[in-house]
């Protein structure tokens, strides 16, 4: 981790209060991302990781607030901005990819209109050079003949070029950090790859930080530095991303990477390991771990008290296991 | 042939095209012609009993489709679907006891579930219209055995579907599929909408069963690491062809196919081998305007002249069959 | 007794409850409607006279004011009529008649209504458009239009001697036929959407007759809608009941609904006895806005994502 991180998020927890009391969906979560760096937040759903994206962007949906802890973008904090001040940091300091690229997009207007529109309202430049912009930025993404596609409209590109489009539209601002929430999902696994390795190249060319989220381990492998595991809306395990996948420390991991299935070295018609029982609703998450009643390795801690993420190789892994090692 | 060795299923160059023309008004005044799109087309394999054959493809190949022609939920356009020897155009396959021998599985466990009622009706309903419970207490306890067979309690059965997570959901579906003994299950991308965790507890949940009950399976998805953990055959489908179908062990070792290629390079490395990976180009084209010859001809790397004008044909046998001219001609 | 008790508290905690006790102008409307309506079922009991009874009428007492003005009776605490009717009898009697026609008419054209919305969501094809054709013709009229033309055509093709006996019944089945698109565009929208989800597919592939499917699959899944536009309708009813009275062509001045007594009154209102038709234009105001107000919340309360 460098110096200086570009975003740092400290304690983060959000809550969403309720008639039968308050949720707690996010869990004094902590994180930091460097310029250049692919964070891949990686969780099932429900799990709080699209929540802790929203807040960063300052998107939480009422009655979702943030409770307790901050976020720091270059140092400076953006939690507890006004909403007006944090709309403009959203497009020109942060860029937001979601995961349906239509609704993304304006029907109405055409692409061209849509990103020079947004490069005019975060940069000082001309029409003539926003529009410039506009189609090196096309280009840039990987849309053919950006000319010819310029002045077209939404639904005259297929899923995987709205991608783009809206990943164009993301980059206007050349903004520090892009929050990319299930970017891939939508869309076939052909135009997933070629989206992952756009996304990747982005990153290494501008410096731009990003944070991946995404249900997919696959997508995080090919594409992230370092990779968080979230459930029920903590972090279980932090760590570069070859370290998690190989060597994973959280048992909550090692049944998630045991579950997936993998075309080399399958086991034909055996079974796949499995997490028995399923992640608990946020009305219900046990005391201690919250991962405890799943957990193969449970022992007398985990159900007493809660751990804190913990060191282990390169790796953090908030889990008693490592605790009572050093102990 | 025997009963024994007769396939359980069979398509013959089935076929199905989906009217997609404007409204009779619109086609009038714009003088816009009708549209037929080819949704499935030529279609032939057979599955044997007790396999499990796998469709995998990108959405919009069709395979949903083939899914839902054997099932009757489609009438077919062209060509035949025989089950067990029968042919399910003809009269009097469309009976109790004949519908009970195939049921199907659906993707979305939210909307697979009619959300008004119990889910006891839920599961017993296909044995209440098939009339396979001599009286209430039959039926009671076979709803209740059924549940427990999936992995649920009797007790769930007066729950409301809302009041289950995704995988329970879906094992619900399988219960209510199970209802009626059948011999066939089509699923249609039954562990997509789950997460990877539940998806494993479906997975080897349908693996139990089709060990225990004899069940043959048609597994539709797109996923081909889960195809490649459940399915003994594989049919990779493109633009409502079949391009290639092998044994699973065979397509995923050497698949043959510049398709079948294609996706398992695009599949994200895990393993992370770092592999260089190689750049897809393009995606599917308009199926209402599909090219003449290949379909993948503008796609491929290897397309020559003859893949731009004349449609290949799936050649081999069974195990093995793959529809490219490079392949035939030895080109690749 | 204790199944009860348990089922009470379900209720109680039912989102639709928590949502009822959180508003309290949705409270006083429930509370002015259930006035409303009781005063209505239990007329005979709660009116302080019977104003057909013509036994007890006394034509001297005509044209008394309300009971807080200078010559006005402690008798009729609304004052009286021409006749010398009691007002505030005859407005609950009114109401009676008025209430009756609207749920009646939303009866009628809710089940015409949905059964038609559903076949022509369902079946779609050539019967779907037909069904919407005509139903698209029929918004290109007023409401009020199509009411009057059945109720002309009613009152040409019945014998006289019959009509007065019939003009309720006309009354529903014109207010109610004027009424049915709103339903049946509704269900048919919503049937498309339940059509295409996978529970009525695996319903088919077991082979379930398409009447049964729609019955008991698809029916209670576009149910929500209905009742917020049933509720709201109940008010649109009762205001097209009363305009249809006050053009003369609804229900006969022997039996007056609140439109008749509007209708009656406004020929007084300029030789001052402003009391007879100003009562019951503020009972039909409180009564049609309640009912509104009810609907309105309904309708808030059933959808998810202003839950």
């Amino acid at each position: 981790m460098s110096a200086t991180p570009l975003l740092e998020v400290k304690g983060l927890r959000v809550e969403f209060p309720t008639r039968r009391g308050t949720l707690v969906a996010v869990d004094d979560v902590s994180f930091a991302i460097a310029p250049g760096e692919v964070l891949g937040v990686v969780g099932e759903s429900g799990a709080g990781k699209s929540l802790t994206g929203m807040a960063i962007i300052g998107l939480l949906e009422p009655p979702g607030r943030i409770a307790a802890g901050e976020i720091r973008l270059e140092g400076e904090r953006i939690d507890n901005l006004p909403p007006e001040r944090m709309r403009k940091i959203r497009g020109r300091r942060i860029g937001a990819i979601f995961q349906d690229p239509l609704t993304s997009l304006n029907p109405l207007y055409t692409v061209g209109d849509q990103l020079v529109e947004t490069i005019l309202t975060h940069l000082d430049v001309g029409k003539a050079e926003a529009r410039v912009r506009a189609l090196r930025l096309l280009a840039e993404v990987g849309i053919p003949a950006p000319e010819a596609r310029i002045d077209h409209y939404p639904h005259q590109f297929s899923g995987g070029m709205r991608q783009r489009v809206v990943i164009a539209l993301a980059l206007c601002a050349e903004p520090r950090l892009i929050v990319a929430d299930e970017p891939t999902t939508a869309l076939d696994v052909s135009i997933q790859a070629q989206i992952i390795t756009l996304l990747k190249r982005l990153a290494r060319d501008h410096g731009t930080a990003v944070m991946l989220i995404t249900h997919d381990m696959g997508v995080i492998a090919e594409t992230a530095d370092r990779v968080a595991v979230m459930y029920a809306g903590r972090i279980a395990e932090l760590g570069p991303v070859r370290e998690v996948i190989h060597e994973p420390r959280h048992p909550y991991t090692v049944g998630l990477m045991g579950s997936i299935p993998k075309i080399a070295g399958t086991t034909h018609h055996g079974r796949l390991a499995q997490i028995d029982g399923a992640m608990p609703r946020l009305n219900a998450i046990p005391p201690g771990c919250a991962f405890n009643p799943r957990c193969p390795k449970r022992f007398a801690p985990c159900t007493a008290e809660r751990p804190e993420p913990l060191p282990v190789g390169n790796a953090l892994a908030a889990c008693w296991l490592y605790a009572s090692e050093r102990r | 042939m025997s009963a024994a060795d007769r396939p359980l299923v069979r398509l013959t160059d089935a076929g199905r095209d989906f009217d997609v023309s404007r409204p009779w008004l619109n086609r009038v005044l714009e003088g816009a012609p009708r549209q037929l799109l080819r949704a499935v087309d030529g279609v032939s394999f057979d599955v044997a009993r007790g396999e499990t054959l796998a469709l995998v493809g990108e959405s919009g190949c069709g395979k949903s489709t083939v899914a839902r022609l054997i099932v009757g939920l489609y009438p077919l356009t062209r060509g035949r679907v025989e089950f067990d020897g029968a042919d399910l155009a003809a009269p009097g396959t469309d009976t109790p006891a004949f519908r009970r021998r195939m049921q199907m599985i659906f993707q979305d466990p939210y909307a697979s579930l009619n959300p008004r009622w119990r889910v006891r009706d839920i599961v017993a309903e296909p044995i209440r219209v098939l009339g396979l419970a001599a009286d209430r207490d039959a039926e009671r306890e076979r709803v209740a055995e059924l549940l427990r067979q999936v992995g649920l309690a009797a007790e769930d059965g007066e729950k409301f579907p809302h009041e289950f997570s995704g995988g329970q959901r879906q094992r619900i579906s399988i219960a209510r599929a199970l209802s009626g003994n059948p011999e066939f299950l089509v699923c249609d991308e039954p562990t997509s909408a789950l997460d990877v965790s539940v998806q494993a507890q479906i997975l080897n949940l349908m693996t139990d069963l089709q060990e225990r009950l004899g069940l043959t399976y048609l597994f539709i998805s797109h996923n081909l690491a889960v195809v490649s953990h459940i399915a003994d055959r594989v049919g990779v489908m493109y633009l409502g062809r079949v391009v290639e179908l092998a044994q699973a062990e065979q397509l995923f070792a050497a698949p043959r196919h510049p398709y079948t290629r294609m996706l398992m390079d695009a599949i994200p490395d895990l393993q992370m081998t770092g592999k260089a990976r190689t750049p897809v180009a393009g995606e599917v084209p308009n199926p209402l305007a599909p090219p003449a010859g290949c379909a993948f001809h503008p796609r491929c790397p290897h397309a020559d002249d003859r893949c731009r004008a004349e449609r290949p044909t799936l050649v081999g046998p069974s195990g093995g069959a793959v529809a490219c001219h490079a392949v035939q001609e030895r080109r690749i | 007794m204790a199944a009860v008790a348990g089922w009470l508290r379900r209720a109680w905690e039912h989102d639709l409850a928590w949502s009822f006790r959180r508003s309290p102008v949705t409270i006083l409307a429930a509370l002015l409607t259930a006035l409303c309506v009781g005063g209505a079922l239990f007329a005979p009991w709660v009116a302080p006279h019977n104003p057909f009874d013509s036994a007890t009428l006394n034509l001297s007492d005509g044209f008394t004011p309300p009971a807080w003005t200078e010559k006005g009776s402690a008798k009729y605490l609304l004052g009286t009529d021409d006749q010398g009717r009691d007002v505030l009898s005859t407005i609950i009697y009114g109401a009676r008649i008025s209430l009756g026609v609207g749920l009646a008419a939303v009866l009628f054209s809710a089940l015409l209504g949905v059964s038609l919305g559903l076949v022509a969501g369902y079946l779609g094809g050539r019967l779907d458009a037909f069904i919407m054709r005509v139903a698209d013709i029929q918004l290109s009229f007023p409401a009020i239009l199509i009411a009057l033309l059945i109720d002309g055509v009613a009152r040409i093709a019945l014998p006289r001697e019959m009509h007065d006996a019939l003009a309720v019944y006309v009354l529903v089945v014109a207010i109610g036929l004027s009424r049915w698109v709103d339903y049946a565009r509704t269900v048919r929208g919503s049937t498309l959407v339940e059509r295409n989800k996978e529970y009525v597919q695996a319903a088919r592939v077991i082979g379930r007759h398409p009447l049964a499917i729609m019955v008991r699959h698809v029916l209670p899944n576009t149910m929500g809608p209905v009742l917020v536009i049933a509720t709201i309708n109940i008010a649109t009813a009762i205001i097209t009941e009363a305009t249809l009275s006050f053009l003369g062509v609804g229900v006969p001045p022997t039996q007056p609904s609140l439109g008749t007594l509007i209708r009656i009154g406004n020929d007084f209102l300029i030789s001052g006895e402003w009391w007879i038709t100003l009562f019951p234009g503020l009972a039909l105001v409180v009564l049609v806005l309640s009912v509104n107000l009810l609907g309105d919340w309904l309708r808030d309360a059933l959808n998810p994502k202003l839950r």
